[in-house]
């Protein structure tokens, strides 16, 4: 336990006299790296516009209320795409995810050495760039529209799809395995009969879970020209119709607080 | 064999699995509303296969820019929009951090009075339910063009994820401890400090950590509308069609996001 000598008496300390010096040389440090970065930042800000910045606001949310209310009607085509770009895109996931799955998890991979690291790999690849960044990257390639939208969020969705899911297998009761090979089971009815009825619920959460994000990303695509109610805020944002821009913004709103409903109520079923 | 016997073969090739749905009608109505929509959904997708078709080289050339990445014709750009993406990071989830420990408080049931839950709640479901893409181009027009706007949005988008996780930590903790620190007398301060702060640390150290990780990716994001980092060097890189630099920007993020993802898997192994 360490403590202080103070005027003859112990005091109790939380940390010894070394603990305590390292912690403050950490923060001694943290504080400096925050610095030198909020430096940078600073640097590269032009600080008259910042103090401008109120005014700006306060004049942007003057124009922006009340919203256009009439507006509406050219927001449910784009809104029934945002759905189809969400939900195909899932569905395209969940093909592309599963082998995946399957060959990064440790018990069902076919090598250890090989193949594990190359699906780790995509798994990393797909979750590090995002979805925006997906589907700039194939508007330049397949042009705008609903079909770029639809892949990027395929394509972003298989790395978090795949890593839960490989998880989930990794995690399976091995006795039930053992007891279907021990039927003499081929490889493939062990992966049916063994596996496959374990991640199910596991399965059907993920899916679920990853809908209500595609959602959410889905409605931004279309900054980037990727179909969906994004192009419409885009379109709206150019010509600076603020009225619109709440309008859109709100029904934004209430679709990923649909999503999210609709997904709570999902899980709550199969779990 | 007389005729009450049964042939283990015969109902062994009769076992069927069990259905996922146990209702046949729910399961038939389900399955063929599923395959209306799917039928529909695709119908409406206007592909253009020409378009696609045309497009079939440069997604080839796409991938040929894969195997050959070109980080030296925009070394430059590359270089700086990292580094200012990197100093975006740090300050923003710092920034976000510190603004999210008191909402998180605030939002925790079990420390907070009715009116500040309601409040620190209201502030969190907000800063979710906005996209960071959406907050960007709100700040760029307030704050103007630059890394702030950036800094801002990630602070704002941390706000929302690192309070509430946090404030549901605080509400599974162990009353207990915290029970027998406030029973010392200890103050409002002291019963953070040492009743509810060391039970939720290495939570929030790890969530933190994780959060960094986030601000990362997403800082790659921002650049799209202006606000900073390598998203804007990767957005000209698109647009002049220069893949091969793209590629080079891309893997930069993915190795950049590995190496974060696995030295903070070895922090958060330690405090944990």
């Amino acid at each position: 336990m360490p403590s202080l000598e103070r005027a003859g008496t112990k005091v109790w300390q939380r940390r010894t006299s070394k603990q305590q010096f390292a912690i403050w040389f950490g923060w001694l440090i943290g504080a400096a790296l925050f610095l030198y970065c909020w430096k940078f930042v600073s640097d590269a800000t032009t600080w008259f516009f910042v103090w401008d910045a109120p005014r700006i606001a306060g004049d942007i949310g003057g124009r922006m209320i009340p919203p256009r209310w009439a507006y509406i009607d050219k927001l449910w085509v784009p809104l029934w795409d945002t759905l189809n770009i969400a939900t195909l895109g899932t569905a395209l996931a969940i093909v592309m995810a599963v082998p995946v799955a399957f060959l990064a998890a440790r018990n069902t991979t076919p090598s250890t050495t090989l193949i594990r690291p190359v699906a780790l790999l995509i798994i990393v690849s797909s979750r590090s760039i995002n979805s925006l960044i997906w589907a700039l990257l194939l508007v330049s390639i397949i042009g705008p529209g609903v079909l770029a939208g639809t892949i990027a969020i395929g394509l972003r969705s298989i790395g978090f799809m795949a890593k839960l899911l490989y998880e989930a297998i990794e995690e399976i009761d091995t006795t039930q395995v053992e007891a279907i090979s021990a039927t003499g089971a081929s490889r493939w009815q062990v992966m049916a009969y063994g596996i496959a009825p374990q991640i199910a619920p596991a399965f059907a959460g993920i899916t679920v879970f990853r809908w209500d994000i595609n959602i959410r990303e889905s409605t931004v695509l279309g900054l980037v020209g990727a179909g969906g109610i994004g192009l419409q805020l885009q379109a709206s944002l150019n010509v600076l119709a603020w009225p619109q821009v709440t309008l859109i913004l709100i029904t934004i709103l209430i679709a990923v607080l649909f999503s999210e409903w609709v997904s709570a109520k999902v899980r709550h079923a199969i779990i | 064999m007389s005729d009450t016997s049964f042939d283990a073969r015969e109902l062994a090739r009769r076992w069927r699995p069990p259905p996922l749905i146990e209702s046949p009608r729910l399961r038939w109505v389900l399955g063929l509303g599923a395959a209306l929509y799917f039928a529909v959904a695709i119908g409406t997708l206007e592909v253009n296969w020409l378009r696609i078709y045309e497009g079939l080289d440069r997604g080839w050339a796409f991938v040929i820019a894969f195997t050959e990445p070109d980080f030296s014709e925009r070394w430059n750009d590359i270089r700086d929009g990292v580094i200012e993406s990197l100093v975006m990071t740090v300050t923003s989830t710092v920034i976000g951090i510190a603004i999210s420990i008191p909402i998180g408080l605030g939002a925790a049931r079990n420390i907070a009075p009715l009116p500040v839950y309601l409040l620190c709640r209201g502030i969190i479901a907000i800063s979710r339910s906005l996209q960071e893409i959406i907050i960007a181009i709100f700040f760029v027009a307030i704050f103007g063009f630059g890394p702030l706007a950036g800094v801002l949005t990630l602070s704002f988008a941390t706000i929302g994820f690192l309070s509430k996780l946090l404030a549901e930590d605080i509400e599974d903790i162990d009353k207990g401890q915290a029970e027998a620190v406030r029973a010392t007398g200890a103050r409002w301060w002291q019963f953070m400090n040492y009743g509810i702060q060391p039970q939720v640390m290495p939570r929030l150290i790890g969530l933190s950590l994780y959060r960094l990780d986030i601000n990362f990716r997403e800082s790659a994001v921002v650049g799209l509308v202006g606000a900073g980092g390598i998203g804007a060097t990767l957005n000209t890189a698109f647009d002049r069609y220069e893949f091969d630099t793209a590629a080079a920007i891309i893997i930069t993020i993915i190795g950049i996001v590995m190496i974060a993802e696995y030295s903070s898997g070895l922090i958060r192994a330690r405090v944990q």
